[in-house]
């Protein structure tokens, strides 16, 4: 069943068609038939924003690698068509062969930022199945969700069949073996006989086979209904990145998406030890790709989609062992026309100006930098160890070089933040500019904000958020710092957008009727600043019996039982709450790949470790250590000696 | 040195049709590294391959004859073969667009944009029957002026469209309309077949347009096609009906 035909005429009357056509190089032939179970990867936002998704990408791969398995995708269509598609009756479709939603057996979701939740509601509704996953049928869709979100599901246990806590390679690969073995046996059981077996497969959570119990407005347990169902679901993990060399075709776009390149994960799993990241907590240990296959899978790569562009992707890529080699090769060896390398998240010392000095010889536009923080005592709190050397360096570095525009990122609303943390961003940027004033004309820097928003699995679980109105404020006083700071812009992130993060992130699940209300009041494509309105959240809250303050911008205690208790990263929580009392003491804490075990259970728990060439920690910048590596660790690149000794006279 | 310049003719049909004149030029610029072709680089700081691409097709309409000009290493160049290279870039090319012909331009030769005078377009149009709309294209021939609201800048303007409209014929009905086919100028500014449709009285609605031809008139009022069809090293096989 193809949609095709109906789709087409209402095209010419939409806003970037090309988003629905489908039709990329590296588009999969998948073949649906009896026994073949079927998933539909959804990314809830636009086309745009979730193509260039790799996970979605790597298991749709691996999935239409299987005999027993087909996978195509679907993203969540913008609001002019799907206007037409209401009042038309089209539903939801694929858009590798426009096959309606409802036909596949899985609905995966993609959940990378909680402001998509409603989007997930929206594009459920949109296949025509119920969104309460208690009312649907058995002939419906299994509906999934994975990503970083799924860390705390609650907020959509409602809505959801079942979820998959960590990597995700290997549990589809289970998931579909359970939903064939149940489709080929006549369907024991009916939807619940396949989401209790599902439950019983490692890293798959069921919302539907726990019941919560309050006590009072407190949450008071999470536990499972049946024997067979575990207490505590701990996620999956892949402990070699070698044996997947995924996605092995990246999809090429017809059309403008964002982080439009050739990308090639380069490790997973971060032990910086940030603890305002969740993205480094919840993806560890730390397994790097061996270098020859980086080099393989680039170039490979660049000559099969055409691209001019590749990104080393990680959570930290100038810590990849052996990075300088792996991007000289990549610009030497590039074949016809020029190729440039783009390492997002770089860290922040002038070792990293060398290296993206080597790399940006054609277009040297923008350095990006994330201090995160604008003291020292703020960056010892949230374990994020870059002295204002380091980051003065890395300045002093790429305005040497030709860089002329800078943009820092940091964060605000952050634990036992001062005003003058606060106020000492606002100093950063002007030492910078000021440096750059020596090598290069009218230097700039951009200082962007935004407010943090604690996540589950952080030392920072317990913080009590920042109100919007003090994150107002302290933007407002960083506008007052900045005023005649010439060469410095400010931007900022809607404040108000932050304490809806905030709710999602965090709450239980009486969050649920929230997001539904939220919902079916037209608040879809919430991240979307034109269409995000927090009245709409504060409306659906009064509507709900929810009490905000207590979800967003209470301190939690010890002792308390946090909705997400009954799933694990493999984090033990008394090492995240340990980690929690060293922030407060402004203790800093070293990166373990270099350093003996803090046990805080990823490894140990699941019984493996971290994979690193190098045993030595890269050159340059204390991050990460407390001491400066630029004496015990291997030598700067010369680029960058040559240009500090050419600064200093 | 100086690059070769090559005219390439290529079309699009099909779902790839929704894609916009910049998506096109991000596929060729990507289809030519697929394909290996050596394109030669602007100078400076932030350099960008030589390609000019013609008229802008407007987005969902399909197209027999789309150009572009790309400068390439002479060298390499004299080397390749027309077909080769005409074969090679459809398999770099995304499913729905052709190469059709590839063609090394004599220097001198002025670029797309300024040397094409008028396109022709197969119309396929719903709001009318074959009669009914003859009877409405004779109306706007004979009339003095065919006025359509345009929107350029952000600013509305009515234009006669008139003088830009140079033939207009009634092919017939077809299952879910009528089907014309109409040459229009694209000096001083490019009449779209949709706007040609709303002009009529009383108006069409645009159900599919396709660029059948685009033309050159040179001073001495001849006209021929950018690649013209005896210079084509491979016949339109790939050309749909």
């Amino acid at each position: 069943m193809n949609l095709w035909h109906r789709l087409e005429p209402l095209l010419p009357q939409v806003s970037k068609p090309a988003r629905y056509i489908g039709g990329e190089d590296g588009m999969q032939a998948p073949r649906h038939g009896p026994g073949v179970v079927s998933w539909l990867l959804t990314y809830p936002d636009t086309y745009e924003i979730g193509l260039p998704n790799q996970g979605l990408q790597i298991l749709y791969e691996i999935l239409n690698e299987r005999p027993d398995a087909a996978a195509e995708r679907a993203y969540a269509p913008w609001v002019d068509l799907e206007a037409l598609m209401r009042s038309e009756g089209l539903p939801l479709f694929s858009l590798d062969t426009h096959r309606p939603a409802a036909l596949f057996d899985v609905i995966a979701f993609n959940l990378s930022a909680e402001l998509t939740y409603t989007n997930v509601l929206n594009c459920i509704d949109l296949a025509g199945v119920d969104v309460r996953a208690a009312e649907r049928h058995d002939a419906d869709p299994l509906i999934g969700a994975g990503g970083h979100c799924t860390y705390n599901p609650e907020p959509l246990a409602d809505f959801l069949d079942f979820v998959v806590l960590g990597d995700g390679e290997e549990a589809v690969g289970d998931i579909t073996e359970v939903l064939h073995d149940w489709k080929v046996s006549g369907r024991p059981g009916g939807r619940a006989g396949v989401l209790r077996a599902l439950a019983r497969v490692p890293g798959v959570y069921v919302p539907s086979m726990y019941n919560v119990a309050y006590d009072g407005d407190r949450l008071a347990a999470v536990e499972p209904r049946h024997p067979d169902v575990p207490a505590v679901v701990e996620k999956r993990t892949i402990a070699d990145l070698a044996e997947w060399p995924y996605p092995k075709r990246q999809l090429v776009p017809l059309t403008e998406v964002v982080h439009d390149r050739l990308n090639v994960e380069v490790f997973r799993g971060c032990t910086r030890g940030c603890r305002f990241c969740q993205a480094g907590m919840i993806t560890r240990p730390v397994r790097e790709r061996p270098a020859e296959q980086v080099r393989t899978m680039v170039g490979e790569g660049l000559r099969r989609t055409g691209y001019d562009e590749v990104a080393l992707t990680s959570l930290s890529t100038a810590d990849f062992s052996g990075i300088e080699r792996v991007v000289a090769d990549t610009v030497s060896g590039a074949g016809c026309g020029q190729v440039s390398v783009s390492l997002p998240s770089l860290r922040v010392d002038a070792f990293t100006v060398g290296i993206a000095a080597q790399i940006q010889r054609a277009r040297r536009t923008g350095l990006t930098f994330a201090p995160e923080a604008g003291t020292w005592r703020m960056r010892q709190v949230i374990n994020k160890l870059i002295t204002n050397d380091d980051l003065y360096s890395a300045a002093e570095s790429a305005y040497s070089q030709g860089w002329r525009r800078m943009k820092l990122y940091f964060l605000t609303g952050l634990p036992t933040e001062t005003d003058s943390d606060t106020l000492g961003i606002a100093e950063l940027a002007r030492n910078c500019v000021a440096l750059g004033r020596d090598h290069v004309r009218s230097p700039s820097v951009t200082v962007s904000v935004g407010g943090f928003v604690p996540k589950p699995f952080t030392p920072f679980q317990w913080f009590g958020q920042n109100t919007v109105a003090e994150l107002r404020r302290k933007i407002g006083l960083l506008r007052d710092g900045l005023r005649r700071a010439r060469g410095v812009q400010l931007k900022w992130h809607d404040p108000a957008a932050s304490l809806a993060e905030g709710l999602a992130s965090r709450g239980d699940r009486r969050l649920g009727p929230v997001i539904e209300h939220v919902w079916r009041h037209g608040g879809t494509f919430q991240e979307w600043s034109e269409h995000f309105d927090l009245g709409r959240w504060q409306a659906a809250a009064a509507a709900c019996g929810i009490d905000i303050d207590a979800y967003v911008h209470r301190h939690r205690t010890l002792d308390e039982v946090l909705p997400w208790d009954h799933l694990s990263a493999g984090l033990h929580k008394d090492f995240l709450w340990q980690d929690w009392r060293d922030a407060l003491d402004e203790v800093g804490l070293e990166d373990c790949r270099w350093t003996p075990c803090y046990d805080c259970g990823a490894c140990t728990g699941y019984g493996i470790e971290h994979v690193v060439a190098s045993a030595v920690p890269p050159a340059g910048g204390s991050q990460g250590t407390g001491m400066d590596l630029s004496r015990g660790g291997e030598v700067p690149v010369r680029l960058l000696e040559r240009s500090l000794a050419g600064a200093a006279t | 040195m100086r690059g070769s310049r090559l005219r390439v003719r290529f079309s699009k049909h099909g779902k790839v049709r929704f894609t916009s004149h910049r998506d096109v030029a991000r596929i060729w610029e990507r289809s030519l590294r697929r394909a290996r072709v050596p394109v030669a680089y602007s100078a400076g700081f932030s350099p960008r391959p030589k390609i000019a691409y013609g008229l802008a097709l407007p987005t969902g309409y399909s197209s027999d004859a789309e150009y572009l000009d790309v400068e390439v290493d002479p060298v390499w160049a004299a080397g390749i073969g027309n077909e080769t290279l005409v074969g090679a870039l459809t398999a770099s090319l995304p499913t729905g667009m052709t190469a059709l012909a590839a063609v090394e331009l004599a220097s001198g030769e002025p670029s797309l944009q300024h040397a094409v005078t008028s396109c022709t377009w197969r119309i396929d149009a719903a709001g009318a029957d074959a009669r009914e709309a003859s009877e409405a294209v004779s109306r706007a021939m004979d009339g003095g002026e065919l006025l359509v609201q345009r929107e350029r800048k952000g600013r509305l303007s009515i234009d006669d469209i008139r003088p830009a409209v140079h033939a207009v014929e009634v092919q017939g009905n077809i299952t879910d309309g009528v089907r014309l086919t109409a040459e229009l100028a694209t000096q001083p500014r490019a009449v779209r077949p949709a706007e040609l449709l709303a002009s009529l009285c009383p108006p069409l609605i645009l159900l599919r347009a396709c660029r059948l031809h685009q033309w050159i008139t040179t001073d001495t009022g001849e006209r021929r096609e950018p690649l013209a069809f005896a210079e084509l090293s491979v016949a339109a096989a790939g050309v749909e009906p």
